[in-house]
């Protein structure tokens, strides 16, 4: 595998890095960067992070690194993480208000004890906390209960000053979105996996509507609509499958069910990610209360519903 | 009437999902089954997720049917909380 740490890679940004991945011969990783500056996404170092997990460290070269930015990854743990020598030495002050480092979630009594140490360490308000809190938990379960991942989640998150935007990268290496959904639909690529498994109600785990006593189906669309509320960019990819919701472009706030009614772009010829990818920017310069974001979800959520039932209906027969 | 304090078993944020179907199988489903009412005392919970919610009520609308709604009360929850609660009585309802 060779992953390429460009000049900068932010969500608005990441497609040309995530098109240069090579997933060729996945029992070594190579790793290179741009010469002169990184400025890149918590969700790019979470990818590197976990590729590196899967391999044995000796199977990892990672060119010297000569952008001046290469603190950065070792404060954000990159090096500890793949087990490799960076030769950076980093004076450590304290993280709070700053960034979470590359961090990995296997179970859910360390995602409970994650959740309740972060939350200080980014000195959020209330109105912000709430959707951040929700965001992290629930991506991180989907890791833990679906993507079958030995190592399973990985990720970062930091606070960036000058857009006043939390990036938060949660990563995994287990089955994929298509493997997951496909146990209960039969989606015919990654793309269209990605969007059932962002449409309310839908879960790989059984077609019922309102889900098994333990998936609903909703933990993708809650994200989704939290991004769209606060016109923040969120993507996924998986497999083959890049779904990006763009930002919003105008002041009406509207939710869709059907994510390839949002503002997205989508591709499905991108280089195979054997797992899940999420990227989200949260910006805390335009995050509306949490509550006006749950009424419109209960809203989008029930209508979704009363539409897939319709379309189950059987239609009378006029002869 | 049992009352069960939730902030006891999941803290200030409910989302551990494993810790809600506990609840629901060890305290709820028995004291429904002995005919109590049960009180969910939501004092202390700043946050709950979906998630959560799900895993602590969906299975008891789909068993009980929504007349189990008649005998479940949510105490103490704040605003964040009571719209999440709705969100997925409404749709467990809706998925009938």
């Amino acid at each position: 595998m060779k992953i390429h740490l460009p000049n900068s890679a932010f969500l608005g940004n990441i497609d040309p890095f995530l098109r240069s991945f090579d997933p060729s011969e996945p029992d070594k990783l190579v790793i290179t960067s741009n010469k002169n500056w990184i400025s890149i996404h918590p969700v790019v170092l979470s990818m590197v992070a976990a590729l590196g997990l899967t391999v044995d460290s000796s199977c990892i070269t990672c060119e010297s690194l000569e952008a001046k930015s290469r603190h950065y990854l070792e404060r954000m743990g990159l090096f500890k993480f793949l087990k490799i020598q960076s030769g950076i030495a980093v004076v450590e002050h304290e993280p709070a208000g700053r960034f979470i480092p590359l961090t990995q979630i296997k179970d859910s009594e360390t995602l409970t004890k994650f959740v309740t140490e972060m939350m200080p360490l980014l000195h959020l308000e209330p109105k912000h906390a709430d959707p951040i809190r929700h965001i992290v938990t629930e991506l991180v379960r989907n890791v833990i209960e679906h993507s079958l991942s030995h190592y399973g989640a990985i990720l970062s998150a930091q606070y960036f000053k000058k857009t006043n935007t939390i990036r938060i990268g949660v990563v995994d290496t287990g089955v994929g979105i298509w493997a997951t959904i496909n146990n209960a639909y039969r989606p015919k690529n990654d793309i269209e996996a990605i969007r059932l498994a962002l449409t309310p109600g839908i879960t790989g785990t059984t077609r019922r509507e309102g889900g098994t006593e333990f998936n609903a189906g909703a933990g993708l669309f809650f994200i989704k609509s939290i991004a769209t509320v606060n016109r923040d960019f969120f993507m996924i990819y998986s497999g083959k499958g890049m779904f990006k919701l763009l930002k919003r472009d105008t002041n009406s706030i509207r939710l869709h069910a059907d994510p390839s009614k949002d503002r997205h772009s989508e591709h499905n010829d991108y280089p195979f990610w054997q797992g899940t990818v999420v990227g989200v920017d949260i910006s805390l310069n335009t995050t509306e209360e949490f509550s006006l974001l749950l009424d419109l979800i209960d809203k989008v959520y029930k209508e979704a519903i009363k539409e897939r039932k319709k379309e189950r209906y059987k239609k009378p027969i006029f002869v | 009437m049992i009352d069960v304090k939730l902030v006891n078993f999941v803290g200030g944020f409910a989302e551990n999902k494993d810790i809600a179907r506990d609840i629901r199988l060890s305290k709820i489903i028995p004291a429904l089954d002995e005919g109590k009412t049960v009180v969910l005392d939501f004092g202390g919970i700043d946050s709950a997720t979906q998630s959560f919610v799900h895993a602590l009520i969906s299975d008891l609308i789909r068993e009980y049917g929504n007349e189990v709604l008649e005998k479940i009360s949510f105490k103490s929850c704040n605003e964040t909380v009571k719209k999440i609660i709705t969100i997925v009585v409404d749709y467990m309802q809706e998925s009938d």
